[in-house]
């Protein structure tokens, strides 16, 4: 039983910094913008908010740096792709390529550096309840708001005015823009929540995940995120399944070897890769009565006066 | 007031050729300041990131050779970005190659195996770069699965295929524990073409390619279709041109390009085959691409270019303790800077003033 439990706590751990980054970059595809960008905005994330932690030995305000961090590299990128009318693909590599690089930069001096970790939640009775208690009760602030936020991003999308104009935009930018809204400042808004939903998430693993920082240590998570937008059909109910689905393959991997499993490390390791391939693909053939991906994702749209 | 953009009505071809020079500039000047940041000297650590390296034989060899992989994938790189498919999984590419060709030269190891080895390896590295460019473009034609997403994933699987080699079945008995395989026999190896320096026989294959992708685009019905199927999509099905054939075309020899790269790479420098046989060869040559405008020679000078940046930033950390992850972060604002300048391109800006009723039609 405290096997069980255990799992599951790691898989609700490794799948929140996906759930976040993932959110977020729906959010900014059902504007009508596809940012490739977030594996960049994740690690500078994780470089600031670690960065943010050990300098003032707050978890919260390296949180609040790794959102900043996010927030300025999208808003590079919104400049970009909405401001000049740059080719968005182009851009997100540019953003990650830099990203990377940044990352590298910032985090250089923190290396070998150790924090305390995100704490976790402790109520007493609760929290001490066989099996629920710990997965329910026992998760550090940040699986707690990851939940919070999709909830939050499915009633801003499907509930408000707001997000059905979000979502106008979107699915038709010339349409939204003749009904006179202004398709730029909204997609520019997307983008931005998705930016900082990025560094979040990257801050996520040196604050809550792993208590240091190493170079490149999102590994890809970035693009995984990506790929569970195209899993989720664009639906943030969806997207929950789909990040705790690549959590628990992630967990698979890293216990696969603890029970000595005879199969060579770096195969079990290439298991969320693989996964990520094969679902691209056997989603997208399900898919064959046409994308329900937005219409207007990925196109420039540069405003007729 | 506000600053808006308007479409041009034809691209401006004056714009077109200066606008990489710009971006540098830019890119340079955006530099200086982040050296200053840094707490450098700007105008020294310019000078050790781009014209000490020009100065001496040896650095200028090095140029040529870190140039070699960057413009024989950015060469492919080019073709599929023209045909609109993007594939940004060169650098699994480059690494799957080098793997491929390994492979002939650890079974060969001690043999008294003659010259067909290295022949061998180069075009074993070639199918398996294109082989495995493949496997995104097939899933892209035949299942609609972003081809972005597929090949940078299988990036991953490839370096962690390698490593599952060089620390497992092919790792040097002699090597103290080392993740490597032990140095390839001399006819596994590259030809230097200065004897006691560094240049070597890839840097001739690398301007073969050039030539070869200068007349493939210029010259052939081939290549026109690849510019058509790029820039106008419905056009090239009226004029008969399938658009998936025209990805798997371009993701095979994009693929071969990088894998060939790869070996080279092993074979020649390097020497044998290890993890983190690429700085990022297979990302940065993206940049090599753009900034030179997908055109064959542009790639070339862009090449020479990015391999300058390369040495350089080895030279300013050895000489002024600069980070090495400087030369990464001025890899990317230079990419932001070709793609900012290449918006002129089609589109001007014009500044709109509020309040007041600009007449349609001027302007």
């Amino acid at each position: 039983m405290e096997l069980v439990e255990a799992i599951i706590l790691a898989v609700l751990a490794a799948s929140t910094p996906l759930l976040i980054a993932a959110t977020g970059e729906l959010v900014t595809e059902r504007s009508g913008v596809l940012n490739l960008g977030v594996e960049g905005m994740m690690i500078v994330g994780a470089a600031c908010g670690f960065a943010g932690a050990w300098l003032t030995g707050s978890i919260f305000i390296g949180a609040l740096f790794g959102i900043v961090a996010g927030t300025l590299m999208s808003l590079v990128f919104a400049l970009m792709t909405l401001g000049l009318a740059v080719n968005q693909v182009a851009t997100g590599l540019a953003l990650t390529i830099l990203g990377v690089g940044l990352s590298g930069l910032i985090g250089a001096g923190f290396v070998g550096e150790r924090i305390t970790p995100a704490m976790h939640l402790y109520i007493p009775s609760l929290t001490d309840m066989p099996l629920i208690g710990r997965v329910l009760f026992g998760e550090d602030a940040f699986v707690y708001f990851s939940i919070a936020l999709v909830i939050g991003v499915w009633w801003f999308l499907y509930r408000t005015r707001a997000g059905l104009i979000l979502r106008a935009c979107g699915d038709n930018h010339v349409s939204a823009h003749a009904l006179g809204y202004p398709v730029l400042r909204i997609r520019t808004f997307a983008v931005i929540f998705g930016g900082a939903c990025a560094g979040l998430a990257g801050a996520y693993l040196p604050l809550a995940y792993t208590p240091f920082f190493i170079p490149g240590m999102t590994a890809g998570r970035g693009w995984i995120a990506l790929a569970l937008v195209v899993f989720s059909s664009w639906r943030p109910g969806r997207l929950v399944v789909g990040a705790y689905l690549f959590g628990a393959v992630t967990i698979l991997q890293l216990h696969a070897q603890g029970w000595g499993v005879g199969i060579p490390s770096q195969f079990m390791s290439a298991l969320p890769y693989l996964a990520t391939v094969i679902v691209l693909v056997l989603l997208s053939r399900a898919r064959t009565g046409g994308s329900t991906a937005p219409a207007a994702l990925g196109t420039v749209f540069v405003p007729d006066r | 007031m506000q600053l808006v953009l308007e479409k041009r009505v034809e691209r401006s071809n004056t714009i077109a050729l200066v606008s990489p020079l710009i971006a540098i500039g830019l890119t340079i000047a955006t530099m200086t300041v982040l050296f200053a940041i840094l707490g450098k000297n700007p105008l020294l650590a310019l000078q050790a990131y781009f014209i000490a390296p020009l100065t001496d034989d040896y650095s200028l060899q090095e140029i040529a050779v870190k140039a070699t992989p960057l413009v024989m994938i950015a060469i492919g790189l080019s073709l599929c970005y023209l045909a609109n498919a993007w594939n940004i999984g060169a650098e699994g590419q480059f690494l799957i190659g080098a793997v491929a060709g390994s492979w002939i030269a650890v079974k060969t190891q001690g043999t008294d195996a003659g010259a067909w080895v290295l022949p061998v390896m180069l075009v074993l590295a070639a199918a398996a770069g294109a082989l495995y460019a493949l496997i995104p473009a097939i899933c892209k034609v035949k299942f609609g699965a972003s081809e972005i997403l597929t090949s940078l994933m299988l990036v991953y699987v490839a370096d962690l295929f390698l490593d599952y080699l060089v620390r497992g079945p092919w790792r040097d008995p002699h090597g103290f524990n080392f993740p490597t395989t032990a140095e390839f026999d001399p006819v596994a190896t590259v030809p230097l073409l200065i004897e006691g320096g560094r240049l070597h026989l890839g840097s001739i294959i690398a301007l073969l390619v050039v030539a070869a992708a200068a007349i493939l685009l210029g010259r052939t019905i081939k290549g026109f279709g690849i510019r058509v199927v790029g820039a106008a999509p419905r056009a090239a099905r009226f004029g008969g041109f399938n658009a998936n054939q025209l990805v798997i075309l371009t993701f095979a020899v994009s693929g071969a390009l990088a894998g060939l790269a790869g070996i080279i790479e092993v074979a020649g420098p390097v020497g044998h085959l290890q993890p983190g046989i690429s700085p990022g060869y297979g990302f940065t040559a993206i940049i090599v691409a753009f900034l030179g405008r997908l055109n064959p020679l542009g790639i070339l000078i862009a090449g020479l270019f990015l391999a300058l940046t390369f040495i350089g930033g080895e030279q300013a950390q050895i000489a002024m303790k600069i980070p090495l992850d400087v030369t990464k972060v001025f890899q990317g604002i230079l990419l932001f800077y070709v793609l900012a300048c290449d918006s002129l391109i089609l589109y001007r800006f014009k500044l709109v003033l509020p309040n007041r009723q600009v007449p349609r039609g001027t302007g």
